[in-house]
C-alpha cells in the first residue's frame, strides 16, 4: 500500500468520529501547551536573570569573606579600607575596584518616610558596575575622602520620597542624619529579585561613620579583559588571606554566579516540563485507549481488507499513522495554545516567557513519539486479527 | 490443459478450544480446475464455511496439502498469503462487506490499494469493472444508497478487479429476494462463461443446481 493512501485512510478514520478524535487529540494538545508554555517561562526568567547578571558589567570579579559553599556559616568581614588599597596597588588600577558596606535604613524626607537599602561606595561605583544617572552627578573622589554627606536616590526611593517634584539639592535623613540629594539613578527594576531602584548610594566613609565601623561588606573588581579575570582572582584572595589569616576569602565571577543560576534554572525547568510532560503522557494513554476501541470497532472492515489482500503491515501502517495523526494534530494545536499561552503571559503578568524552537520542536518530536509508542500495540492487534474471524464479527 | 485453479488433497482442519480438538473437517480431497462452476452445498456445522475460508487462502489446513494458485499455503508466510489472496482470489460475501462510508467505485478499487495501484488507476479500473456488472450508474453513491442487489454487484465488482482466477462466493443470495438473487447468480454465471471459475458455498439446493457439479459436506467430510 502507498503511503499516501495510508495517510487518507487515516484521515478519513479520524474524520468518521470527530467529537472522540478531538476528545482524544485534547489530552495531548493540553499536555503539549503545558510543556511549551513552562519551558518558555523557564526559558524567559533564565534570560532575565542572565541579562541581569551580565548588566552589572562585564569582566566582574567580586569578593567577599567565607566560603562559597552549600552550608558554609556566613562570616563576619575583616575587610576594611586598607584592605581596598591594597587590591588597588595588584589591580594596579583604583578606578576598577568598587566596595560597598550595605545596611537597611529608614529615609526621611519631609513627611515622606521609605525604607532604603543604603550602599556605601567609592566613587567607581558607576564605572566598576553600570549604572545611569537620571539627574545629578554622583559621588566624587572628595566626597568619599572627606565622609561628605551626600547621597544619590534609586529611581524608586526617589519617588517615594520626592513624588514627581525634583529631588536634586533637598534634604533627605537617613538613619536620622541629614544628606543632600546630588543625584537620582535610571530606573532599573528588580534584579534577582531585589529592588535595586529602593538603594540609595552614600560615600563609603560617611556610610561607616553613621554605622559606627570600620569594615566594608566585600569588594568588586572589573578586570581589564576575561584572560586575566582568573590571575587576578586568586592574587587577590592570596593577599587578602595574608592580612587576615583567619579568614577565608572567595571570588566569584559572573560566569561562576550565572553557571549556578543557570543550574538552578534548568533543573527547575525541568521539573516543570517533566510535571506538563506527565500529563502528555496521560494524553498518550487516552489515545491509546481509543486506539484499542478503534480497532475493536473496525475488525469486520480490517478482516475484509485482509481478505482482499491487505497485509498484516498494511493494517498496522493504516492504525499506527492513524495515532500518529491524532498525537501530531494536537502536537500543532499544543503548540500553538502553549505559545499563545507563553505570550500572553509575557506581556499581561510580570513573569517573563521566551519562545524557543528547540522546546516547539521538542514538543511536536514527542508528541508524534507517543503516537507511535501508544498506538503500537493497537497497530498490532489490528494487524495480528485472523482474518476468518475478523469477517465472523458483528 | 490449463493447470487447476485449487487443488486439496486430504485435508484437515482441526480448532483447539479450550484445549479441546474440534475437528470441522477430516481429509477433504477436491480440486477446482480452471473455469469450473462448483457449488459445495451442506448443512450449517458441516465445514463448508471452514472448506471456503481453507480455498480462499484465508485460512491454513491443519494437515494435507492445499495448493492455490500452484502454491502450496503451508509455506507462504501471512504476507505471502495476503499478496496470494490478492492476485488469485475475489471473495463475495453474504453480507456484501463493504465500507459503508466509501464509494462503489473506491470500494470496488480497494483491493487495488494492496499492490500499490495509485488513485487514477483504480479509479479507472474500478469504474471498467462497474460497467461489467451494470453498475455505471452508481458509481459515487454510497452502500446505503444502494439496494441489496446492487451492493452484491459492487461486492462482486470488487472480488472480479484484480483478475482472480477463483471467485468464491458465501452464500451470495442469502440477503437477497429471490428475483435480486437470480439476477446475482445469471451474473456471476456469465464471469464463468467469461472463464473465471467459480465456488459456490450454499445451502440452497435449487441454487447449487446451477453449478455444473455439486460437493456434499457432512460432518467434515465429503459425501
Amino acid at each position: 500500500m502507498r503511503l499516501a493512501e495510508a495517510w487518507r485512510v487515516a484521515l478519513e478514520a479520524l474524520r468518521a468520529n470527530r467529537l472522540r478524535s478531538l476528545l482524544t487529540m485534547l489530552g495531548v494538545v493540553i499536555g503539549v501547551a503545558a510543556v511549551v508554555a513552562l519551558v518558555g517561562i523557564g526559558t524567559g526568567t533564565k534570560q532575565q536573570i542572565e541579562q541581569q547578571v551580565e548588566g552589572l558589567g562585564s569582566n566582574l570579579l567580586i569578593v567577599v569573606p567565607g566560603r562559597l559553599e552549600a552550608g558554609a556559616a556566613p562570616t563576619s568581614s575583616p575587610l576594611t579600607l586598607d584592605d581596598v588599597d591594597a587590591v588597588s596597588r595588584i589591580v594596579g588600577d583604583p578606578s576598577r575596584v568598587a566596595v560597598t558596606i550595605s545596611s537597611g535604613e529608614t529615609v526621611r524626607a519631609g513627611r515622606n518616610t521609605g525604607f532604603a537599602s543604603m550602599q556605601g561606595v567609592l566613587e567607581t561605583t558607576p564605572d566598576v558596575f553600570v549604572r545611569r544617572l537620571d539627574r545629578g552627578t554622583y559621588l566624587t573622589r572628595t566626597d568619599v575622602s572627606t565622609g561628605r554627606r551626600v547621597a544619590v536616590l534609586g529611581a524608586g526611593l526617589a519617588g517615594t520620597l520626592f513624588g514627581e517634584r525634583d529631588p536634586i539639592g533637598r534634604q533627605i535623613t537617613i538613619g536620622g542624619v541629614r544628606f543632600r540629594v546630588i543625584g537620582t539613578f535610571e530606573q532599573l527594576g528588580q534584579s534577582l529579585g531585589v529592588d535595586r531602584d529602593g538603594e540609595v548610594h552614600v560615600p563609603v566613609t560617611a556610610a561607616q561613620r553613621l554605622l559606627g565601623t570600620e569594615r566594608i561588606d566585600g569588594l568588586a573588581i572589573r578586570a581589564p579583559d576575561r584572560e586575566r579575570i582568573g590571575a587576578l582572582s586568586s592574587a587577590v584572595v592570596a593577599a587578602l588571606a595574608d592580612r587576615h589569616p583567619d579568614t577565608d576569602f572567595s571570588a566569584v565571577t559572573q560566569e561562576q554566579i550565572l553557571g549556578v543560576l543557570g543550574d538552578i534554572l534548568g533543573v527547575l525547568t525541568g521539573v516543570l516540563a517533566a510535571i506538563a510532560g506527565i500529563s502528555l503522557l496521560v494524553g498518550g494513554v487516552g489515545v491509546s485507549n481509543i486506539m484499542l476501541v478503534s480497532v475493536r470497532e473496525r475488525t469486520r472492515e480490517i478482516g475484509l481488507r485482509k481478505a482482499v489482500g491487505a497485509r498484516p503491515r498494511d493494517i498496522g501502517v493504516q492504525f499506527l499513522l492513524e495515532a500518529v495523526l491524532l498525537t501530531t494534530t494536537g502536537g500543532v494545536l499544543g503548540m500553538l495554545l502553549g505559545g499563545s499561552a507563553a505570550i500572553l503571559v509575557d506581556r499581561l503578568s510580570p513573569v517573563p516567557a521566551a519562545l524557543t524552537w528547540w522546546s516547539m520542536a521538542l514538543a511536536f518530536g514527542v508528541s508524534a513519539v507517543v503516537g507511535i509508542v501508544f498506538g503500537v500495540v493497537p497497530a498490532q492487534r489490528a494487524g495480528r486479527l485472523d482474518p476468518v474471524v475478523a469477517l465472523r464479527t458483528e | 490443459m490449463t493447470a487447476p485453479a485449487i487443488v486439496a488433497t486430504d485435508v484437515t482442519r482441526t480448532y483447539e478450544l479450550d484445549g479441546l480438538s474440534v475437528p470441522a473437517l477430516r481429509g477433504v480431497s477436491l480440486t477446482v480446475a480452471a473455469g469450473d462452476y462448483v457449488a459445495i452445498v451442506g448443512a450449517s456445522g458441516s465445514g463448508k464455511s471452514t472448506l471456503m475460508h481453507l480455498l480462499g487462502g484465508l485460512d491454513r489446513p491443519t494437515g494435507g496439502t492445499l495448493l492455490i494458485g500452484g502454491q502450496d499455503v503451508s509455506r507462504l508466510s501471512p504476507t505471502e498469503m495476503a499478496h496470494l489472496r490478492n492476485t488469485t482470489i475475489g471473495f463475495v460475501f453474504q453480507s456484501f462487506h463493504l465500507l459503508s462510508r466509501t464509494t462503489a467505485q473506491d470500494n470496488v478499487g480497494l483491493p487495488l490499494v494492496y499492490r500499490g495501484a495509485g488513485r487514477r488507476e483504480r479509479r479507472a479500473r474500478a469504474a471498467a469493472m462497474l460497467d461489467r456488472v451494470g453498475l455505471a450508474h452508481r458509481m459515487t453513491h454510497r452502500p446505503n444508497q444502494m439496494s441489496g442487489g446492487e451492493q452484491q454487484r459492487v461486492a462482486i465488482a470488487r472480488a472480479l478487479v484484480t483478475g482472480p482466477s477463483v471467485l468464491l462466493a458465501d452464500e451470495p443470495t442469502g440477503n437477497l429476494d429471490s428475483t435480486t438473487g437470480q439476477a446475482v447468480l445469471a451474473l456471476l454465471e456469465s464471469l464463468n462463461a467469461d472463464g473465471v471459475a467459480v465456488v459456490l458455498v450454499t445451502h440452497d439446493r435449487e441454487v447449487a443446481a446451477r453449478a455444473h457439479r455439486q460437493i456434499v459436506m457432512r460432518d467434515g467430510l465429503i459425501a
